[in-house]
């Protein structure tokens, strides 16, 4: 029994072993065939965001300018961009104001529109056009034209207003005004956001309205229990691409500050960030300035850093408080 | 069910694909990291083509800068210079990082402030050995100020390419119809005639007499400071404008002069209705405002413009106490250097040289373009132009009181700070100027030291 129990035992073994081997190559080969499937994604992800995410934190602790290859300087940079750099506050003020003020409205204003074009009988696609051009102009065409259209001493804005015995304020050139005016801009072209809102606004079934109609409901009640709900998924859209989006706004604000401060940089004449009084300084604007004006590329990586962590806390913040794009009703 | 055929991946293979990663990796750390460096080992007089950045964009201004290209190509038939126009100096800083064979050999800019940080950084090798072996003595060469912002602690990376001279122009016009018979040479006759000069209508100015608003064109804190003539740093590189009254005393009387106008607001809201400054609607050429600071080219535009101003030039006033310094201004230009990934720097110093130092291309190229002339022996030449105002500004430059804002390692950030507490200053946002001072030094010394 022993002489053919051992051999018995042996073969049983062998054969458990290969048929493990042959599962392990089976799902390493599987494992291998997704991650080939997945590799393109892997590969945008790893070059287009780990790397430069990873570069960006590395370069923060060293100090580069460019030329000579980055030497480990620790904390300095952290230190100098939140104690010792004058503009990083009031530029993260000033982004944070543009986010809760900026973003709240466009997403007001856009879905304001949103309803009362749909609403229109007559000349709707005429309404929506008006609405929706502006979100097609160039920003820096847009910046210029509204400077010059709110100038304190020229603008048109200002000479209506002074007829009408109104107290205009100087806008672009008021510390207390840029920040509303550089608002007004992005009203202006919230046309974007008005589509979006419609086509979102039309697929609300009617018969919801009715039913609720039927029990009572006026229009405000209807607006809250029928149309929100069914809104929400794209309320939460807009708002987390309103924020990020808000988190590089650049161009507007340097140009209006550009322009409405007259001043050229150049010899004995530097270009004051932020005019008028840092109002509208933002912290791209500091990202560009330090990183590929002044090369202090370590710095310019923290600002960045801080950015992206500012970007993804709302993000993850709305996504968890929404419960996904679905909705919590979905 | 078919089998894919399982890759081998041998480990000759596996190490090729390591040392490909590993290559690409580095060749990418070293994009990111480097750049490739030149050298001046080339053989001037080889057939070579240099590629030569500048500013100009104006048609004039590119035909000028063309015709001294021509002149330098005929007399050195072997080097040939592609010129490459409209270039700023955020563009220069981001390519000389960058290298490659694009890259500028020689490079142009308009401002003073980045030599500092061209010399520091050694993006522009220092021509101190080119001088030398040239037998060119810079010292009596250049003008004192011209030199100076060409360098940086002993290293003449830079070398000046035509200069500008800031002075005061005024409305003939204006002072006759006011009963004022010649241009203020102190900063109280400047004050008395900007008052008598200014006519208020409701609350704003139909006429302005000067307008010392640091947001209106010129009128900065460091022109103006010029004729105070500030130190702005000591030998060892810290910022001497808390201690240093000349800056504090130039605030002083600009605060003093906008308050005797009628104040920040008022004034302000005049600049904002003013014209755009580099436009035939520039306030001066409109006839609004009497008296402006500017540099010499603003003869040229209003020359070359529609305007009617019969306007004069003259040095800017020199505080009371400096009266025997009047005729001095504040200096600038535009500065040309030699790129260090250059792999063709003797040629490229060959270029720069005629550029620089061949007095007939400075003089015909500073006619050209109303600029003024950049060397001891251009200034002389009577070649200049003899325009009556010209020769106003080509005497402040040559005048040795005059002085220019000096190079630091962080480009012109130091006038940034200041700038700041001028405009803080100004609308009373900033009440006690020295407190100002005293934080404006601190934070000057704070961001050297973080490029340091």
């Amino acid at each position: 029994v022993t002489v053919t129990a051992t051999p018995r035992r042996t073969a049983g073994t062998t054969s458990d072993a290969a048929r493990k081997a042959g599962v392990r190559r089976l799902r390493r080969r599987e494992r291998l065939r997704n991650v080939a499937f997945l590799s393109p994604w892997l590969l945008g992800t790893g070059l287009f965001f780990l790397y430069p995410l990873a570069t960006t934190a590395y370069l923060s602790f060293t100090k580069y300018d460019g030329f000579l290859s980055p030497t480990w300087n620790g904390l300095d940079n952290w230190k100098f961009v939140f104690q010792d750099y004058p503009f990083f506050w009031p530029a993260m003020r000033n982004t944070l104001w543009f986010v809760v003020v900026l973003v709240t409205l466009r997403i007001i204003v856009g879905l304001a529109l949103g309803m009362m074009v749909i609403h229109v009988k007559r000349g709707n696609s005429v309404l929506r056009t008006i609405f929706y051009a502006p979100y097609l102009a160039p920003p820096v065409a847009g910046t210029l034209a509204f400077v010059f259209l709110l100038n304190p001493g020229t603008g048109p804005v200002n000479t209506i207003l002074g007829h009408l015995g109104v107290s205009a304020p100087s806008w672009f050139n008021d510390p207390s005004w840029s920040k509303p005016a550089l608002t007004l801009l992005a009203l202006w072209g919230v046309g974007d956001l008005m589509v979006i809102f419609m086509a979102a606004l039309l697929d609300v079934p009617k018969e919801l309205y009715e039913a609720s109609a039927l029990d009572g409901a006026g229009a405000l009640s209807r607006f809250r229990h029928v149309t929100l709900p069914h809104l929400r998924p794209i309320l939460l859209f807009a708002v987390i691409t309103g924020v990020i989006a808000t988190m590089q706004y650049y161009t507007e604000p340097i140009v209006a500050g550009q322009v409405a401060s007259g001043q050229i940089a150049g010899s004995g004449n530097q270009f004051e960030p932020g005019y008028p009084g840092g109002s509208t300084l933002t912290l791209p604007q500091l990202v560009y300035n330090l990183g590929f004006q002044k090369f202090d590329i370590g710095a310019a990586c923290v600002i960045a850093l801080v950015l992206f962590v500012m970007s993804m806390a709302f993000a993850a913040l709305l996504m968890r408080r929404g419960s996904g794009f679905l909705g919590a009703e979905d | 069910m078919t089998r894919l055929p399982r890759p081998r991946w041998t480990h000759r293979r596996r190490r090729l694909a390591g040392s490909a990663l590993l290559a690409t990796l580095g060749l990418a750390l070293t994009a990111c990291f480097g750049s490739s460096q030149g050298g001046a080992n080339d053989d001037p007089n080889a057939d070579v083509t240099i590629t030569f950045w500048h500013g100009w964009s104006a048609p004039s201004e590119v035909k000028a800068i063309q015709a001294t290209i021509d002149a330098f190509e005929k007399a050195n038939p072997n080097i040939h210079v592609k010129p490459v126009g409209n270039i700023t100096d955020d563009k220069i800083n981001q390519a000389l990082r960058a290298g490659g064979p694009n890259a500028p050999d020689v490079v142009s800019s308009f401002t003073t402030d980045n030599v500092g940080e061209f010399c520091t950084s050694h993006a522009f090798v220092d021509l101190t050995s080119f001088l030398d072996k040239s037998g060119i003595d810079p010292k009596t060469t250049f003008p004192g100020p011209q030199l100076s912002y060409t360098q940086y602690n002993g290293n003449q990376c830079a070398l000046p390419l035509l200069s500008d001279a800031y002075g005061l122009y005024y409305n003939k016009d204006m002072f006759a119809a006011a009963g004022i018979s010649g241009p203020p040479k102190t900063m109280s006759e400047l004050d008395a005639d900007a008052v008598k000069l200014t006519k208020s209508s409701g609350d704003g100015y139909s006429q302005v007499g000067f307008v010392p608003d640091y947001h209106f064109y010129e009128s900065t804190i460091t022109h103006f400071g010029a004729q105070w003539a500030p130190t702005y740093f000591d030998s060892s590189g810290k910022s001497t404008v808390a201690g240093d009254a000349a800056i504090k005393s130039a605030m002083e009387w600009q605060k003093g002069l906008l308050d005797k106008l009628g104040g920040y607001s008022k004034m302000d809201k005049f600049r904002t209705s003013a014209g755009e400054e580099f436009s035939n609607n520039n306030a001066f050429m409109a006839g609004k405002v009497a008296m402006m600071i500017d540099g010499e080219w603003r003869a040229g535009m209003i020359d070359d413009s529609d305007s009617k101003v019969d306007y004069g030039v003259a040095p800017f006033p020199v505080p009371d106490d400096l009266a025997s310094q009047y005729g001095k201004g504040y200096i600038t230009g535009t500065i040309v250097g030699i790129a260090s990934t250059s792999q063709k720097q003797n040629a490229a110093w060959e270029f720069v040289k005629y550029l620089t130092t061949n007095t007939d291309a400075v003089v015909n190229f500073a006619n050209a373009i109303h600029n003024v002339p950049s060397t001891i022996a251009a200034l002389k030449s009577p070649q200049v132009s003899q325009d009556p105002n010209f020769q106003q500004f080509i005497k402040i430059a040559q005048n040795p009181n005059s002085t220019t804002t000096p190079a630091s390692p962080n480009g012109g950030d130091y006038q940034l700070v200041l700038q700041n507490l001028g405009y803080d200053y100004q609308s009373g946002k900033q009440s006690d100027l020295q407190a100002g001072l005293d934080d404006a030094a601190q934070q000057i010394d704070t961001n050297i030291a973080q490029v340091q």
